[in-house]
């Protein structure tokens, strides 16, 4: 089990209704694309993490990649892809 | 990242020939200075535009890119200014500054920052028309402009 803290923006944040949160992650979903998985099972408006929708994310501030692991204290977000500029 | 390479994220607006001067500002190595200003485009009754982003990655993630443009060519100094908050058609809403000792290099790495930071760094524009507000989708052109410079080694 590792204690993370998740935060949420844009579009993804409004879909949600949270913008951050903290969840004891089990260890069975210790990395980013498995933590997508499990907030996605959740049901109703956290569909909007399906695996056929675009969203990225990062681990401590770094983009990350679905397999990317995650460790107790990390700060994991997820967001729609990027448009600034 | 030293004083000659700096990245910043306000809601203040910027004055850019004060900026283009600051970065050569004292020194006759520099060659050229390559920029580029964006701006709210109006249009389709466009009534603000609203930037969001992530505010303990986002300097994180400028300073990466302009470090990445620094491994690929020789730069003397960068400059990059991104706002955020609400913004009316027409003001300015990023800056990308490049000082280097000639312009091939100041111009490809001006283009190389604003491409990476375009697809990766963590802003969102929503736009307010008087129908309501949308976020703006993300346009694949933006990630093809980004991936060309895998492969494309100057």
């Amino acid at each position: 089990m590792a204690v993370v803290k998740i935060l949420y923006f844009a579009s993804l944040r409004e879909a949600v209704g949270c913008d951050q949160e903290t969840l004891d992650v089990p260890d069975e979903a210790g990395t980013v694309g498995a933590l997508r998985a499990l907030l996605c099972a959740r049901g109703g408006d956290w569909s909007a993490l399906e695996g056929g929708r675009a969203v990225r994310a990062a681990v401590n501030q770094v983009l990350a990649r679905p397999e990317t692991v995650i460790a107790a204290g990390d700060e994991v977000a997820f967001f729609p892809p990027v448009t600034g500029g | 990242m030293e004083e000659a390479f700096r990245v910043s994220v306000s809601e203040a607006d910027f004055d850019v020939g004060a900026e283009l001067d600051a970065l050569a500002a004292g020194r006759s190595d520099i060659g050229a200075v390559a920029s580029f200003v964006g701006r709210v485009r109006g249009g389709e009754g466009l009534i603000a535009m609203s930037l969001e982003h992530y505010p303990a990655m986002t300097e994180k993630a400028l300073a990466g890119i302009v470090s990445q443009a620094r491994v690929r060519w020789p730069l003397m100094g960068v400059r990059v200014i991104h706002r955020v908050g609400r913004l009316l058609p027409g003001a300015q809403i990023v800056m990308v500054a490049v000082a280097s000792g000639h312009r091939g290099a100041a111009f490809e790495a001006c283009e190389f920052i604003m491409d990476f930071l375009k697809t990766r760094a963590p802003f969102w524009k929503k736009e307010e028309l008087p129908g309501g507000a949308r976020w703006v989708d993300a346009r694949e052109s933006d990630d093809a402009a980004a991936a060309r410079w895998d492969t494309d080694q100057p």
